[in-house]
């Protein structure tokens, strides 16, 4: 252990490398679990019976089960019924739907807590209904999401860790080989650990600013939502 | 004679099992300033989200301008553009400033050009007396503020009526004031109004009508000096010395506000 400054130094060249491509697999899920998560959300809110049903019908499964049986599912499973998908492609529909399904539940939690009041309000000056979704409901209700749906990306972050069992070349996989290049497990997973918690650090930092630049004046959502 | 602007005809209104209101006919004619009063539970604001298809009656109809607006089919978007409404609780967009507020029907429902929509939204703060927070959001304007800005945003469609439900119910007393004053300019410029409230010095002053409203009916209507001074019915007679009972008390209590 004592030279672990060394050992990290030596292969963080490696450990990068492989840090890049779990960003690279958390963002794309992220975006892709985002605009799933939202379409899901407002068709829970808003959908009539169908469309509700199918939404409720996807959270519940994408939640009720292990992400690795998800992600399995579709590397292993599907070529059973003749769809053969590369591990990239594999690891980001996965990590896509399965973030999807939490999202939704963050967004539709604050889309009701704007309330029937705002959409009265749109309604009344001759808004449809969805043009006061988009132009009232969604402005607020993004903001105000913001705060819970912050666990998401550090969340999915360290999830993007299981796809190393498709053999994704990404940080936990980068790992696993030097460990058995270099027969020092410790030292390998201690040094992934540091480079995971910088990154949950640096993601923290930029979501704190997201919120912070997203106030609207006068407004607390805790206290008044109309 | 003046036009009829807006009339509700045997309109009836259940929910589940309860009858909200039963066979109301009612009509604004153009000009004319129309209050109800009531005591609550009575189906006022109900009354009123139907008549701009907030809610949808169950029976009988809506019609404005002599065109039954609740038959089948009827673009609801649209007709809600000529039927100006003010809440309770304002429900100002919380995310605009108040210029945003009255904007955003201009150029998202009437597509008029920004620079059009910026003057004419300008215009209607300037109406309410609040051209100089044109820039603040709703949490940093006062109650009276918020719905001043609320009834701009209504005016700014150029509404064919205006609908008010119990306007100043939620504000300070020393904020009811304001927000009257603007309503009492309206009616002066002989904007055609119907307006639910328990404020009996306005509807004195400044209704043309007015109707008592009770358990779903109405039980009687006239003009303010024959409902105040010779009210037909006992009912009506009660409900108006509670209220002036109780609000004049109020108002002696605040030092004669509003
Ligand atoms: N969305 C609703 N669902 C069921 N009942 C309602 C609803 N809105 C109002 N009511 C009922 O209708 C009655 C009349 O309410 P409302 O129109 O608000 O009366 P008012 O404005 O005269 O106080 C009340 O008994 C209320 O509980
Ligand atoms: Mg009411």
């Amino acid at each position: 252990m004592s030279d672990f400054p060394t050992f990290f130094l030596r292969f963080l060249p490696d450990l990068l490398h492989g840090a890049g491509i779990t960003i690279l697999i958390t963002a794309e899920g992220l975006v892709a679990g985002f605009i799933l998560g939202l379409l899901t959300a407002l068709a829970r809110t808003y959908g009539d019976k169908f469309w509700r049903g199918l939404a409720v019908g996807y959270i519940e499964i994408f939640r009720g089960t292990p992400l690795l049986v998800q992600l399995f599912l579709i590397y292993y499973g599907l070529p059973g019924l003749g769809i053969t998908l590369s591990r990239e492609l594999s690891a980001f529909l996965a990590l896509g739907l399965n973030s999807g399904a939490y999202q939704a539940e963050y967004l539709r939690g604050s889309l009701l807590a704007i309330g029937e009041g705002q959409m009265m309000a749109g309604r009344a000056i001759g808004l449809s209904r969805w043009k006061t979704v988009w132009h009232v409901i969604l402005p607020q209700a993004l903001r105000l999401a913001i705060p819970a749906w912050s666990n998401e990306p550090v969340s999915l972050l360290k999830s993007t860790a299981v796809v190393f069992l498709i053999a994704v070349p990404e940080l936990m996989a980068r790992a696993k080989s030097i460990a058995a290049k270099t027969y020092d497990p410790i030292a390998s997973y201690l040094a992934v650990a540091i480079i995971y918690l910088a990154m949950v650090y640096l993601l923290d930092l930029v979501l704190r600013w997201m919120e912070n630049n997203t106030r609207i004046p006068g407004f607390d959502m805790e206290g008044k939502k109309a | 004679m003046p036009e009829t602007i807006l009339e509700a005809r045997n309109l009836t209104k259940v929910y589940g099992q309860n009858t909200i209101f039963k066979n109301i006919n009612l009509k604004v004619k153009e000009g004319e300033a129309i209050v109800i009063i009531g005591p609550s539970g009575t189906g006022k604001s109900t009354l009123l989200r139907c008549m701009n298809l907030l809610t949808r009656a169950d029976g009988g109809q809506i019609l404005l301008d002599g065109e039954d607006i609740t038959a089948k089919g009827y673009n609801e978007d649209k007709v809600r553009q000529h039927i100006g409404m003010v809440f309770q609780n304002f429900l100002l967009f919380n995310h605009l400033t108040a210029l945003d507020n009255v904007m955003i029907g201009l150029t998202k429902v009437k597509k008029m050009p920004r620079e059009q929509a910026i003057k004419k939204a300008m215009e209607e703060l300037r109406r309410v007396g609040l051209l100089d927070r044109a820039d603040h959001y709703p949490g940093q304007l006062s109650g009276g503020q918020q719905q001043r800005v609320a009834i701009a945003r209504a005016l700014a469609m150029d509404p064919r009526v205006m609908l008010f439900d119990e306007p100043t119910s939620a504000l300070d007393p020393e904020l009811i004031g304001e927000v009257l004053g603007v309503m009492e300019k309206l009616a002066r410029d002989r904007m055609t109004m119907l307006v639910v409230t328990h404020e009996m010095g306005f509807a004195r002053e400044v209704a043309d009508r007015i109707v008592f409203m009770e358990k779903g009916s109405i039980v009687e209507e006239g003009s303010p000096d024959d409902l105040f001074y010779h009210p037909k019915n006992d009912r009506t007679r009660e409900f108006l010395w509670k209220i002036t009972e109780l609000y004049g008390k109020k108002e002696k209590d605040k030092g004669g506000a509003a």
